[in-house]
């Protein structure tokens, strides 16, 4: 299981005010604790304060801050093209492209960059009709994202699905077919793609976030899940993580198992 | 036409844990590829001990005790022996510490284990008397006998290892952590004894093996498994493997039967049994292999010669 820190995004206050200010310490702070939790990348999202133009500044400037301070790679979550690639210029290691959607400009314009920075990809299961309703139009779109990365030449273990999660409490019906559009991307090429969920906003603005948020992780990861941009400072999800490894036969049983998750 | 090969891309390896004193040391572990998969990743060939007790053996058949008639009852003498017949280690039982079989103290044992030290210059693989209670007690003072000789003491358990394990901290030897057939108590042990900060590259893990015909099978899905573990970055599972073939191939009946002529030659038999084991385990991905007949370990060393040999396809 791939675990992608979602911390550092200007939607959080602290995040927001560091990238008025310039001010890098907030930004290494989150990058230290999230690795210390065992963030495998660091999500790195300016939030909808910032203005296009200054974006790419502002993404250069929070991707080199995270790196001096943990070596982590980063997955760059911007919709605006030129941020992404000033991201990606200075980018060290292997990046995540977060994200194209399926409409052919937008494909058009990421996987290439994919491909010039050797980076991994997240293709959203969406287009500009919105979220599909059902696994079926989901599974359609996911679709258009297999071939069109393929025709780049991009590897499926580069390319992660998101089959966009919707909050429980307004589109209760999105989270099982979510689950099904999990199982069945699996199918869709050999070797597979693999997949990859924004955990939290399955319990935004609901009750019981954390026993939300774990419980349904844990059903994706039944589901074949491979990745998650999540919460890792929630040490009961990560405990919930490391149960379903073992109950998944991921990892050999030990009577540690929970301190060796841990620590891996 | 020309076939691709497929080759599996393994992320872990196995530790590689060094024993003994310069020049004369020896590496075991380190692979990187399923045993003998050469153009997978890296193969350690594995390494072989012929073992010596501290007193003449009683339980020893007449066949096995043939080879080293001359030097049954002085372990310096038989230590030698095993160096000359070709052994990388020679693995000293501390038998006679046994409560049941002279109940040796541990400064006797102690003075026996460094005399053997002092007369070879392979490395030393040190077992108790396997008793768990006694090798708590044996085992510290043996370590530091043995100190600066870089050696591999055991065995640990569930129920000894502090004792045991801080020998091996306190003057600088390595450990081997016995499990009783149970991968998920064989990663617990390696937890338990690097939350005392002996480093991981310093335990080698001993499955509790079974021989030819005698469970033999789950040994290997047990070494299996781990070899699996270690190269799929499962760093609890990625110390080598002992096996103490010798100890186990020489209980059963078909080695000890002296009167079955149906069955064959009794030392060929034994032989071959002992051997068979071995080959078989390192098949599944053993590192030790602790012998007790010096023709076993010699037809092992010729097979194992044959599966590091070049791989032709």
């Amino acid at each position: 299981m791939i675990l992608i820190g979602e911390r550092i995004n200007g939607m959080f206050r602290d995040i927001r005010e560091a990238i008025e200010k310039r001010e890098p310490g907030p930004v290494a702070e989150w990058a230290k604790r999230q690795a210390q939790a065992g963030a495998h990348y660091l999500d790195i999202s300016t939030g909808p304060a910032v203005a296009a133009e200054e974006q790419p500044a502002i993404v250069e400037w929070l991707v080199r801050t995270a790196q001096e301070a943990v070596g982590l790679p980063c997955c760059l979550d911007t919709v605006n093209p030129g941020a992404m690639e000033a991201g990606l210029r200075v980018h060290q290691g292997k990046a995540i492209i977060n994200s194209t959607s399926a409409d052919q400009e937008r494909m058009d314009q990421f996987f290439p960059l994919a491909v010039r920075y050797g980076a991994a990809i997240i293709g959203l299961a969406m287009n500009e009709r919105g979220v599909p309703k059902d696994a079926g139009d989901r599974l359609t779109l996911a679709m258009e994202l297999v071939a069109n990365a393929d025709a780049h030449g991009i590897p499926m273990e580069d390319l992660f699905i998101d089959p966009l999660i919707l909050p429980v409490n307004v589109a209760q019906e999105h989270a099982i077919e979510v689950l099904e559009t999990i199982r069945q991307v699996k199918l869709l090429a050999s070797p597979p793609p693999r997949t990859v969920v924004g955990l939290s906003n399955i319990s935004q603005r609901a009750r019981e976030r954390s026993l939300i948020n774990r419980t349904y992780l844990v059903m994706a990861m039944a589901a074949g899940l491979d990745a998650a941009i999540l919460d890792v400072g929630d040490a009961a999800l990560l405990d919930a993580i490391a149960t379903a490894n073992i109950l998944l036969n991921r990892e050999v049983y030990c009577d540690s198992f929970l301190k060796t998750f841990q620590k891996r | 036409m020309s076939v691709e090969i497929v080759r599996e891309r393994w992320k872990g390896k196995v530790y590689e844990m060094m024993l003994g004193r310069e020049p004369h040391t020896v590496r075991v572990g380190g692979d990187t590829s399923l045993p003998f998969m050469h153009f997978e990743g890296k193969t350690a060939r594995p390494v072989t001990a012929l073992e010596v007790q501290d007193v003449e053996p009683s339980d020893w058949p007449e066949v096995l005790r043939a080879p080293f008639a001359e030097v049954l009852g002085d372990p310096v003498a038989w230590a030698c022996r095993c160096v000359e017949v070709g052994a990388d280690l020679v693995a000293l039982r501390l038998a006679g510490a046994h409560p049941e079989s002279g109940d040796a103290g541990a400064e006797a044992v102690a003075a026996t284990a460094r005399a053997v030290a002092g007369a070879v210059s392979v490395p030393l693989i040190v077992l108790g008397c396997g008793v768990e209670e006694k090798d708590a007690r044996i085992l510290p003072v043996v370590a530091e006998a043995l100190e600066g000789q870089n050696c591999l003491l055991g065995q640990a358990t569930m129920d000894n290892y502090k004792a045991v394990v801080a020998g091996c901290l306190a003057y600088g030897h390595s450990v081997v952590a016995t499990s009783p057939l149970d991968i998920n108590l064989a990663k617990q042990l390696n937890i338990l004894i690097t939350e005392m900060n002996l480093p991981p590259e310093r335990i080698a893990m001993d499955p509790s093996i079974g021989p030819l015909g005698y469970g033999i099978e789950y040994a290997y899905s047990i070494i299996e498994r781990k070899r699996l573990g270690a190269l799929t970055g499962d760093r609890m599972l990625a110390q080598p493997v002992i096996c103490l073939v010798g100890e186990e191939s020489w209980k059963i009946k078909e080695a000890q039967a002296e009167d079955v002529p149906e069955w064959g030659d009794q030392t060929r038999r034994a032989v071959l049994w002992e051997a068979m084991t071995a080959v078989t385990l390192a098949l599944a991905g053993g590192s030790i292999f602790v012998f007790r007949h010096p023709e076993s370990l010699t037809r092992f060393n010729r097979k194992i010669d044959a599966l590091m040999g070049q791989q032709v396809y």
